[in-house]
């Protein structure tokens, strides 16, 4: 107990500064899958049969393979295919490849997600919205969007919460996260080898941070009971 | 002259024709009733008239403009077609009021989006603004609903949210404000305080194609009726015409069922 407690402080600074590293992902992939999934559903919605079947494609490749597999291959596929390692070989490099692993793959789950919130708007809200003499993109924006994101808050918050712990996936990549950075104590770091206790205590970040986003996602879903 | 000219209006679904070379015509400030059983194709009339639908054939005219004509394409625009939906209201049975918005704001949102359009709109903002809402608040109140404009459509009767339906298509000063079934969603009792704005929309020369099964309604406000059936217009006349002296044995046997 005396050696956890001296050990401590050497092991929170570096769990902080994985942590770091997955909220970075964490968000980017968020800002990035938010609008990207929106894009992908249109097309799966498309009237354009052969972009609506590439949608759907892209769709059911994504989410039928595993997401370390996918990170793995758009990782290392450059530069083993085309010699040509475009990613880097530094920490930047591999959180890029991770971003854009991570944002491809929610983006699908996304698109999926808001293409059952806006088809279970009812037909009449848009019809509604064109007899009164509205574009598309007013119709949508004005009327569809909030009912649309009213339907998918409790979905979108489920996928949310999974994607805090999908960071970690990274890991396979080298991307120090804060897995990756608990799991350095077991092999020996900063004077720390052999020591399991650092790995079992990132799960107090994960589940401080998924308890804080619950909170948040649960205050969103009751803001928007002022309509039904 | 007439406001509403339509003639010959076909249109199918697939292979099924919903309605067989419609033609007719209404005057300024006149109310029309279309009746006749489910699947006759009153509803798939009106949705044509607003553009919902877009007719196989035919030609409809608005204060003597041809607004669309299935012969000729450039009568077709999206961009254009937005604009002629204007000359039309619509009412729905299911009311299809927007459930983020409070009642005020369902009149007035149309309006302020078309507001937007103006050229001297970023001028004058405060004041277009001011004056839309200032015209939905009397419309509102037309409509006897001056205590609910605050509400959410979940918090108002199906009574209530029909009048604002109302109020959201007369908003916009449609020449032809047209009525889908604008009760059948309602029970008796609600049903009376929708009849009974139409009514008065229909004193103020409120030009009006009504499509209803309240058949002592449509007798007491129309000037025009149209019985049909089967995608035909199988009997246009007076109240007193169609329903006192039907002509079609069709008409009669359909009548019969509503005097009991």
């Amino acid at each position: 107990m005396d050696l956890i407690l001296e050990q401590m402080p050497i092991v929170i600074r570096s769990l902080n500064i994985g942590f770091l590293q997955t909220l970075k992902l964490f968000f980017v992939t968020l800002i990035g899958a938010f609008p990207l999934g929106l894009i992908i559903s249109f097309g799966s919605m498309s009237r354009f049969a052969p972009l609506r079947w590439f949608s759907r494609l892209v769709v059911w490749i994504i989410r039928g393979t595993p997401l370390m597999l996918q990170m793995l291959i758009i990782y290392y596929f450059p530069g083993l295919v085309f010699h040509n390692n475009i990613w880097g070989s530094g920490e930047a490099g591999r959180f890029i490849a991770a971003s854009v692993s991570f944002i491809i793959n929610y983006s699908c789950y996304f698109s999926e997600i808001y293409r059952g919130g806006i088809q279970g708007v009812p037909v009449g809200q848009e019809e509604a919205g064109l007899v009164l003499g509205m574009t598309k993109s007013q119709i949508f924006f004005k009327i569809t969007l909030l009912q649309m994101i009213k339907r998918i808050v409790p979905p979108i918050s489920n996928e949310i919460i999974t994607l805090v712990k999908d960071t970690s996936l990274a890991r396979i990549i080298a991307l120090q996260e804060i897995i990756w950075a608990g799991q350095a104590f077991m092999k020996g770091s900063q004077g720390i080898s052999g020591a399991i206790w650092p790995l079992f205590f990132t799960a107090v970040y994960y589940l401080a941070f998924s308890g804080i986003l619950t909170i948040i996602l649960g205050k969103l879903e009751k803001k928007l009971t002022y309509f039904r | 002259m007439s406001v509403l000219e339509v003639s010959n209006i076909s249109k199918s679904f697939d292979r099924t024709q919903v309605l067989k070379g419609i033609s007719f015509s209404l005057e300024k400030g006149q109310v029309l009733s279309i009746i006749g059983s489910s699947g006759s194709g009153k509803t798939t009339l009106l949705r044509c008239l607003n553009f919902l639908e877009r007719p196989d054939n035919g030609i409809i005219r608005v204060n003597d403009n041809i607004l669309f004509d299935a012969n000729d394409p450039s009568t077709h625009k999206e961009s254009e077609i937005r604009k002629k939906r204007l000359h039309f209201g619509l009412v729905f049975q299911s009311f299809n009021l927007f459930p983020q918005y409070t009642a005020l704001k369902n009149v007035m949102l149309a309006k302020e989006l078309l507001a937007k359009e103006l050229p001297d709109y970023k001028l004058r903002k405060r004041d277009i603004h001011n004056e839309i809402e200032a015209q939905s608040e009397i419309l509102l109140k037309q409509m006897g609903l001056s205590e609910r404009m605050n509400n959410y459509p979940h918090q108002l009767s199906g009574g209530q949210c029909q009048r604002v339906a109302i109020a959201r298509a007369l908003a916009l000063k449609p020449d032809i404000l047209c009525f889908d079934e604008p009760t059948s969603a309602l029970d008796p009792e609600l049903t009376g305080e929708v009849l009974k704005v139409m009514k008065e929309l229909a004193e103020k020369n409120t030009t009006m194609i009504i499509v209803t099964h309240e058949m002592s309604f449509a007798r007491e406000v129309a000037n025009q009726v149209i019985f049909m059936d089967d995608g035909y217009i199988l009997e246009c006349g007076t109240p007193a015409d169609v329903f006192d002296n039907p002509k079609k044995e069709r008409t009669k046997q359909f009548l019969s069922n509503y005097n009991n």
